[in-house]
């Protein structure tokens, strides 16, 4: 079953009298449990796949079936839901709320949800606790390092079981041994049967995903299975 | 929003408010001038009127209080030798009133004069006052042993008096002042009678003679048939000091108290009795008072001051909104990328509302609360410093929580519509 599938996907912005077409009429199936690396220079429209498949944009033509639902003309709140429940982020640059706490920040987007403090309290530590960071729950993201970092926002992107997650360059700030355990996480969460997805232009993600997407001036020219 | 949310939202709010505690600090403190203000307007405002309440039932609404008053100076002649000044209310006064008016209910005439009290080796300074049975009706005594002057003492200028409870511990130590004589000048006076003054406060000190009492060291008064008084004193009395030497001052009495039969009346029978008096008294020798018209006076320096004051609240409320406005947008625009974070992982527009209102309201009710305490304790050095009666009411505490909260509200929703309308593909991009 596919938890992606996008059809005749279009986005064009306006800018100024001249209209740029950032996707033209993509089509694209990703399968429940496959990790899938997108990637392509810079312009060749990543970042606008990823902020309708992260439902932060919306398209200007085409569809969008998440999880089996049409999210390509849900309102705002809407498409609030739809993220907070269906899509885990990972974000470059981890992307952590300076003031909550290690538990806090995880637990956020559960509170978003409506789940009780206590019930996602439960959550959160034993969330912290599988990606390796049981021990400093309480400690502001000020306090950790750039891995340790970008694990809590892993641990916060699976706090509400998303149907995706959905990572922009997750290693891009992080030197290689970092970056490397950061992968090892993916590729375990992968084995649990996470349907993940990662924009990047690291050719390292690239090789550890099962499938590589590669986009050139808003279409998809290469789509290959390793 | 459920339970957990909003107290999940009151959580991140007070978080993000101790991140920057002087800001927040300095940005309540608009709030907490302006809700002081409002509380320490109130309790003066209560308390002026509570005042102006308390002095009309003393005084009685219906009553004309004319008093006699030293002309000024100039007309009184200077010389080296001695003079005979004589000014005031007369006799003659008392009775034209009572004349040209039949229906005005009480006049009392009242004389006051300063003398030396003995009881055996016992002796007070006090006020003789020459007066009348029904003075108790138009002044605030209450007899709590014997009785008052009665007609009979009247008629036949008996040599008896009244004490009040000033005087008779002065004079009476171990033994009961009923019965027993008191010694003022050459004369005694059988004592019938002992009675509680009302203790004068506010603003009518300066007429009822306190002022001037306490400042000579007069233990309180005794009252005597006016009758009496003006048989056993003489109309002179003798002042010593001052350029001239000796001045002898020659005043027959003090006060004369009108009642009037009806409220309507009182303003229309000032201008009579101001008339009669005009074509007898040559110099300004005597004043009137009107509670009546001290009343709206006092009413209307009332609402001068209560605009004043509302108005000073309403500009540093004003201004501590439009502060914390400013505190709240510059807030928004430095939490732009967590404005995107918490959209990112699926805070609607409404959660983003919510949560900076929350905030400007954590901000505006925690000055209210600073504000109402200072506002409570302000009226209170005020009272004790400033000789004002304040009071500081329940309604007056919620009036000023409900500003602040709408204070909050309204200058709260502009920065957090600001902040729930942001893209958040641009919110996550800012740096």
């Amino acid at each position: 079953m596919n938890v992606v599938e996008v059809k005749n996907l279009s986005k064009t912005y306006q800018m100024g009298t001249v209209l740029l077409h950032a996707l033209r009429e993509v089509d694209l199936q990703i399968a429940r449990g496959q990790y899938v690396a997108i990637m392509g220079p810079s312009g060749s429209g990543k970042s606008t796949m990823l902020n309708l498949l992260g439902c932060l944009d919306r398209p200007s033509r085409g569809q969008y079936f998440l999880g089996g639902q049409d999210v390509s003309d849900l309102d705002d709140t809407e498409l609030s839901q739809i993220r907070g429940r269906d899509i885990g982020f990972i974000f470059q640059s981890y992307n952590l709320i300076a003031q909550l706490n290690v538990i806090e920040n995880i637990q956020l987007p559960m509170f978003y949800q409506g789940v009780a403090d206590i019930h996602s309290a439960d959550r959160a530590t034993s969330l912290a606790e599988m990606v390796g960071l049981g021990e400093r729950i309480k400690h502001r993201p000020f306090e950790l390092s750039g891995g340790q970092q970008q694990r809590v926002a892993i641990a916060r992107a699976l706090a509400n079981d998303p149907v995706i997650l959905l990572a922009d360059e997750p290693t891009g700030n992080l030197d290689t041994a970092s970056g490397s355990e950061i992968l090892t996480l993916l590729d375990k969460l992968h084995d649990e049967g996470k349907t993940i997805i990662v924009v990047t232009h690291d050719p390292e993600i690239g090789k550890r995903a099962q499938r590589t997407i590669h986009l050139r001036d808003g279409q998809i020219e290469k789509d290959l299975l390793n | 929003m459920n339970v957990f949310a909003i107290k999940g939202t009151i959580k991140l709010g007070l978080k993000s408010l101790w991140m920057h505690k002087l800001r927040s600090t300095l940005t309540t403190l608009g709030i907490v001038f302006g809700v002081c203000s409002v509380i320490a307007m109130l309790a003066i405002g209560e308390g002026a009127s509570r005042g102006v309440k308390d002095a009309m039932t003393r005084l009685g609404s219906t009553n004309i209080i004319i008093e006699t008053v030293k002309p000024p100076d100039d007309e009184i002649t200077t010389s080296d030798t001695s003079t005979i000044n004589a000014y005031g209310l007369t006799y003659e006064d008392a009775d034209s009133i009572r004349n040209i008016m039949p229906d005005v209910q009480v006049i009392v005439s009242v004389r006051e004069m300063p003398a030396e009290a003995f009881h055996k080796a016992r002796k007070a300074t006090v006020l003789m006052m020459g007066t009348v049975p029904w003075y108790t009706e138009t002044e605030p005594v209450t007899i709590t042993r014997g009785r008052f002057l009665a007609g009979t003492d009247m008629k036949g200028e008996l040599p008896v008096c009244v004490v009040d409870e000033q005087v008779a511990p002065r004079l009476f130590v171990f033994e009961d002042p009923l019965g027993k004589f008191i010694r003022v000048g050459e004369n005694a006076y059988k004592v019938i009678g002992v009675v509680r003054t009302g203790t004068p406060v506010g603003f009518d000190n300066s007429y009822n003679g306190m002022k001037a009492k306490t400042a000579s060291g007069v233990a309180g008064n005794i009252y005597i048939p006016l009758t009496t008084a003006k048989s056993r004193f003489t109309d002179m009395s003798l002042s010593l000091g001052g350029a001239t030497g000796r001045n002898i001052e020659k005043v027959e009495i003090n006060k004369i108290i009108v009642k009037v039969p009806s409220f309507e009346r009182v303003l229309a029978t000032r201008d009579v009795i101001n008339l009669l008096l005009e074509k007898k008294h040559q110099k300004q020798d005597y004043k009137m008072i009107v509670p009546i018209e001290l009343l709206r006076e006092t009413a209307r320096s009332n609402r001068i001051f209560k605009i004043v004051l509302g108005s000073i609240a309403a500009i540093s409320l004003l201004v501590g909104g439009i502060g914390i406005m400013n505190i709240m947008l510059a807030t928004v625009s430095e939490r732009t990328r967590e404005i995107g974070i918490r959209r990112a992982l699926g805070a609607t527009k409404m959660d983003i509302i919510v949560q900076f209102i929350a905030e400007t309201l954590l901000l505006t009710l925690a000055g209210g609360a600073i504000g109402m305490t200072l506002g409570a304790i302000i009226p209170y050095f005020v009272q004790k410093f400033g000789q004002m009666e304040t009071i500081v009411t329940v309604q007056a505490l919620l009036l000023s929580f409900g500003i602040s909260a709408a204070i909050g509200l309204t200058f709260g929703l502009y920065p957090a519509y600001k902040a729930a309308n942001m893209n958040p593909i641009d919110s996550l991009r800012h740096e």
